[in-house]
């Protein structure tokens, strides 16, 4: 598999207008904007254009000089979207309360335990239909054909206890050694065994905000060393509401009358993020709150950021699927049968 | 008695959760067959309820299992 490239999208509104005009020139230059959304973490435009300008971050854009990854007035954008973003990510999670703050790990138990989202994945084991399955696969795409970049970005900011937890999950991750094994490589086999595009951005003009939302957010973890403490709960409250989920999506496309080429991808996943959530919330995260305990409740905003954004996200595709609509932009036409 | 400073392999339950088995080792059955692992680090099923025995898939946060990490105590003690 070569380099990352992508297309710039279709813009959806004057942000990500005014954006993809700039980036297709040379780089400097672009005026900051004026930012109200009412709504951010729902809004087109706005998760459009911060979506792009992260994947500077992360990938090479057709058209597009990669010298505008760290050209001044492209930051000075990326931060005007970031703070409306933040804040309304910041309303909807509860302050971490001080007894939380004694044992990260056990907080972590708690929260997860308190779950906000709708019941998707047992939604789509039980009766969801083909459609319904390759949409989640889809929206899924966004973060899974990059699954574990954004959290390396913490390595060389965590000590050595919570760095070495972090590097044992990462390991893994990224196929213990093999290509072939990477999580992200699993999961394009399973796209393309379902007859889906697995090119890294070939579905993003079909991604709503709220599936560019989920992956601002950590993007915006992971590029900001002052979120180190989030993005780690982050990572934590991923790996522990993964394996069973995913065991639930593995049934769902063996009901579909889906094989092991497709399903293999899911499967991994009950078995090693079972391993992962431990380390993850108990050496990663309770090592970095013992190392450095004035993060201790952004591991914990990380954790619930995540249980929030996510929510919406699946509230997004159950709500969509109420009727007969789709839940991308646009109806989802298979490359193969 | 102090912990060997390099064992083969370490053995750590984890609060409310698995084993997790990292270093040097192999599982096997109970007639001695080689049981084939995935990855480095394996977490074994502490709360009996797994549906992929030996290996944990964490259905213990369904059951609400509970097992502090460091050994219990002995009833009376």
């Amino acid at each position: 598999m070569a380099g990352r490239l992508i297309e710039l999208p279709q813009p959806r509104g004057p942000l990500s207008e005014q954006l993809f005009a700039a980036l297709e020139g040379a780089p400097g230059g672009l005026a900051a904007p004026s930012v109200e959304s009412a709504d951010p973490l729902a809004d087109e435009d706005l998760q459009l254009a911060l979506y792009v300008a992260y994947e500077l971050h992360y990938t090479d854009i057709s058209g597009v000089d990669a010298c505008w990854e760290w050209d001044p007035s492209l930051l000075a954008f990326t931060a005007a979207l970031e703070r409306p973003f933040e804040a309304a990510v910041a309303e909807l999670v509860q302050p971490a309360e001080a007894a939380e703050l004694e044992s990260v790990g056990e907080a972590l138990q708690g929260i997860v335990a308190e779950d906000p989202g709708p019941p998707l994945s047992r939604y789509l084991e039980v009766q969801g239909t083909r459609e319904q399955m390759l949409e989640q696969v889809v929206h899924r795409s966004a973060y899974q054909l990059k699954e574990a970049d954004p959290h390396s970005w913490a390595i060389p900011r965590l000590g050595p206890a919570p760095k070495s937890a972090l590097l044992e999950v990462q390991f893994d991750e990224y196929g213990g050694g093999n290509a072939e094994r990477m999580h992200s490589v699993l999961f394009a086999k399973a796209m393309a065994g379902l007859g889906l595009d697995p090119t890294y951005g070939a579905y993003l003009d079909l991604w709503p905000a709220p599936t560019l939302a989920a992956v601002n957010l950590v993007t915006g973890f992971g590029l900001h060393r002052r979120r180190r403490g989030a993005l780690v709960g982050h990572l934590a409250a991923f790996e522990m509401t993964s394996s069973i989920p995913n065991r639930r999506y593995g049934n769902a496309l063996r009901r579909l009358g889906y094989g092991p080429e497709v399903t293999h991808f899911y499967d991994e996943h009950v078995e090693a993020d079972a391993v992962h959530e431990n380390i993850a919330a108990w050496d990663l995260a309770g090592g970095l709150a013992r190392d450095e305990p004035e993060v201790a409740a952004d591991i914990l905003f990380g954790a619930r950021a995540l249980l929030q954004v996510e929510a919406r996200w699946a509230r997004h595709l159950m709500d969509s699927w109420e009727g007969p609509g789709t839940s991308l932009r646009s109806p989802l036409v298979p490359v193969a049968a | 008695m102090g912990a060997d400073p390099s064992p083969a392999a370490t053995i750590t339950p984890y609060p409310d959760g698995p084993y997790l088995i990292r270093g040097e080792f192999a599982v096997t059955d109970s007639e001695g067959n080689e049981v084939p692992l995935e990855r480095r680090t394996i977490a074994l099923c502490r709360c009996g309820k797994s549906r992929i025995r030996p290996f944990c898939d964490g259905t213990h946060k369904l059951i609400g299992f509970k097992a502090p990490s460091a050994p219990e105590p002995w009833p009376g003690d």
